[in-house]
């Protein structure tokens, strides 16, 4: 079966996490702890999520936002999505992620 | 009247999240639906099956009902599991309420289920487990 991965990269205190084809309850557990692992190391501050490989979302996804919202702003960091399609982008509106999470054009 | 229906049963295991949209998807083709209604349904079962996997069974051993309709262009998706039940259906689908807050379960599972389908009804009874029912026509818009 092909399995395609979530890629992490870090430059300075900001991660980039390229996510995967579809980000449901099933791949977003290693994905959380991925990148927990890296925030808990005290490397990141800020997280820009790549959609750009994703077709497909469910409220599991926006959990792994949320949880990540609630860790690094209190150490004042900031997330971003980039390259989000039409459905991911509505997922994003109807849950009010926006208010939260800033949508960027480019990384 | 066209009619179909399809009926499978699945351990409760969270790769079979995706298998159960796929599945659904696969069915409904006949329809014709435009990307966006099916881009609903699979975001609706995806959140059921969860749902069943993740609060019904609690992430253990289970099997999970999965059965669809067609009804000339309406699907009905039934989502059936035998675990937990939910104690307070009206609490439960309380856009971001959850009672697994440490697994980053966002609370919005039911509000995407009400959103992307035009009905849905839960029918639970603790230690017997859920039901869900939705329905959509397609092609109605």
């Amino acid at each position: 079966m092909e399995q395609q991965l979530t890629k992490y990269s870090i430059s300075g205190d900001t991660m980039v996490v390229e996510l995967t084809k579809e980000l449901d309850h099933h791949n977003s557990v290693s994905i959380r702890e991925e990148i927990d692992r890296q925030i808990y190391n005290g490397k990141v501050k800020n997280i820009i999520f790549d959609f750009k490989n994703t077709t497909f979302m469910d409220s599991s996804g926006v959990g792994v936002i949320l949880g990540r919202h609630r860790i690094l702003k209190n150490v004042g960091g900031v997330i971003a999505v980039t390259n989000v399609n039409k459905a991911v982008d509505r997922l994003f509106m109807i849950s009010g992620l926006y208010k939260i999470v800033e949508k960027s054009s480019e990384i | 009247m066209y009619r179909n229906r399809m009926y499978l049963e699945f351990e409760s295991k969270s790769e079979n999240e995706k298998f159960a949209r796929v599945t659904v998807a696969a069915f409904v083709t006949r329809l014709n639906p435009i990307l966006e209604e099916l881009a609903d349904i699979k975001t609706a079962v995806s959140e059921a099956v969860t749902n069943a996997i993740v609060h019904g069974y609690n992430g253990g051993d289970g099997t999970v009902g999965l059965e669809c309709i067609i009804e000339d262009n309406v699907l009905t998706v039934i989502v059936e599991d035998k675990g937990v039940g939910i104690p307070d259906i009206e609490k439960a689908k309380k856009p971001l309420y959850t009672t697994k807050p440490e697994q980053d379960r966002s609370g919005m599972g039911f509000m995407f289920m009400e959103v992307f389908m035009d009905e849905m009804e839960v029918i639970s009874q603790v230690g017997k487990g859920t039901k869900v029912i939705m329905k959509k026509a397609i092609g109605a818009k």
